[in-house]
């Protein structure tokens, strides 16, 4: 098979870049997904066991792949929605807007976490 | 069933999916959000949670679009990256969809019962 | 002299099969000096062995294009000046099999065309009156946007779902077949939407756009992809997929 062997140029678009965005964070969720059920799966076991778990996720780091997380789902739900957009209604020459706005409304969506977050801590 | 017909009822299950995940993923994140407020308890958690009917139907909904969603996305990234394709990817993918309905209905089941 | 820049382009050809490697020529630079002039050089007066393609030189055939600096271009139509100062790397289309030196082998790209169903079927029995085609009805207007495909593969090769995915038929086969399920007068319909759901059909697009980014005739087979989803998704709620 034939590819190019220098710089991969015919990517260097945002649609295709907006691509990877929503394909990295769906490939996160998706290995996230059984974790995060296990870890809710706990509170079967009572209150004390959940507040175990929450417990632990009070640190620093836990708190951090918390937002990483948050963000992945944001990125995730406004590309996912900008794709149903371009596939299900008519074509719109506004695409770049649309990746723009996605990305845009991802990011706030992550700072309104995080500033929440901060809140009570 | 051809498999044509397959494909194309992949593609509407894994779109009709994404539409409702639309939703559920909004509320999602403006609960979580909302309820990061002053950190989280478990007691906090189970009391809000515990004997609502409608906030488990919701959820139950979301684990089983999130069930449909998910493996089919993954599918596409086994082909188009691993190679990986025929009968036994669809098996690991059927395995991986029903994996996630009994871990989350399994979770609803502790948080709402 | 009035319109010739001074100075040579340093070029880097792919010569030989998969195996092969790049060989260097300097060619002079001149005014409106396309790519395909810059190939055609090089062939006529520095290597005669060198293999490429082409045939109209203005845009129409669609036989020329290339891989020029990492994208793909129809190179009869692509001013060397518009590309920069520095050094031309030129290589055969990506995602297809190589012959030799700059030609690509196009079989694969055209047996998804026929395997889409990209052809025009008349009806078996021919009716009595001609079909009415109004212009400005919208399965019309759908065919038009897509109708202009000079089936040069520049979309194929700048597809990454097609480098992927071997069985994806890919931008052009499926606009195609767009225009076609857009055609009052075809009689393949169903067949031609039960081969455009296949796996490899117009669900394994993933809306990356790369095919509307280098489509030199500007035409936008992400849109047509985006219809023929439509059209397989309603089919599919229907039962009226074969």
């Amino acid at each position: 098979m034939n590819r190019p062997t220098r710089a991969q140029s015919h990517r260097a678009h945002p649609a295709f870049w907006a691509f990877v965005a929503h394909r990295a964070s769906g490939l996160a969720l998706a290995l996230f997904l059984p974790v995060h059920f296990w870890a809710l799966g706990q509170a079967i076991h009572g209150e004390a066991a959940l507040e175990s778990f929450l417990a632990w996720t009070r640190n620093p780091i836990a708190k951090a792949a918390e937002t990483i997380l948050v963000l992945l789902l944001a990125i995730h739900l406004t590309g996912g929605l900008r794709i149903l957009a371009l596939e299900f209604l008519p074509w719109s020459p506004r695409q770049k807007t649309a990746i723009a706005g996605s990305a845009g409304a991802a990011v706030l969506i992550g700072l309104l976490f995080l500033l929440n977050l901060g809140a009570g801590a | 069933m051809s498999r044509a017909r397959v494909e194309a009822w992949l593609f509407v299950a894994q779109r009709a999916s994404a539409a409702a995940l639309g939703v559920c993923v909004a509320v999602h994140l403006a609960t979580i959000v909302y309820a990061v407020r002053g950190g989280l308890t478990a007691a906090e958690i189970l009391a809000r949670t515990q004997g609502s009917v409608a906030l488990a139907l919701f959820y139950g909904v979301f684990v089983l679009a999130v069930a449909i969603h998910a493996p089919i996305g993954l599918r596409a990234i086994f082909r188009e990256h691993l190679g990986w394709r025929g009968a036994a990817l669809d098996a690991g993918i059927a395995i991986f969809a029903v994996l996630l309905v009994w871990l989350g209905w399994r979770a609803l089941g502790g948080l709402f019962g | 002299m009035r319109g010739m820049e001074p100075g040579t382009i340093s070029v880097r050809v792919w010569r030989g099969r998969e195996d092969g490697g790049f060989a260097e020529y300097s060619v002079p630079r001149r005014a409106s000096q396309t790519v395909l002039d810059v190939v055609t050089f090089i062939q006529r007066k520095l290597d005669p062995t060198l293999a490429y393609r082409y045939a109209c030189r203005v845009g129409m055939c669609g036989s020329c294009a290339m891989t020029v600096n990492g994208r793909p271009r129809w190179t009869c139509r692509t001013h060397v000046a518009k590309l920069g100062a520095g050094p031309l790397t030129l290589e055969p289309l990506a995602n297809l099999p190589r012959i030799k030196d700059l030609a690509a082998d196009l079989a694969p790209f055209f047996d998804k065309w026929a395997q889409a169903l990209g052809r025009f079927v008349p009806p078996a029995e021919s009716k009595a009156e001609f079909a009415e085609v109004p212009p400005d009805s919208k399965a019309r207007q759908a065919a038009d946007a897509g109708i202009e495909c000079i089936g040069c593969a520049v979309c194929y090769a700048a597809c990454d779902t097609a480098a992927w995915n071997p069985d994806y038929l890919g931008p052009a086969a499926l606009n195609r077949a767009w225009t076609l399920m857009n055609d009052v007068r075809d009689a393949a319909g169903p067949a031609r939407l039960a081969a455009i759901a296949e796996a490899g059909g117009c669900s394994a697009c993933h809306s990356h756009q790369s095919c509307r980014e280098h489509c030199p005739k500007n035409l936008n087979p992400t849109a047509s992809i985006a219809g023929l989803k439509r059209m397989v998704a309603k089919a599919a709620l229907a039962g009226d997929i074969e």
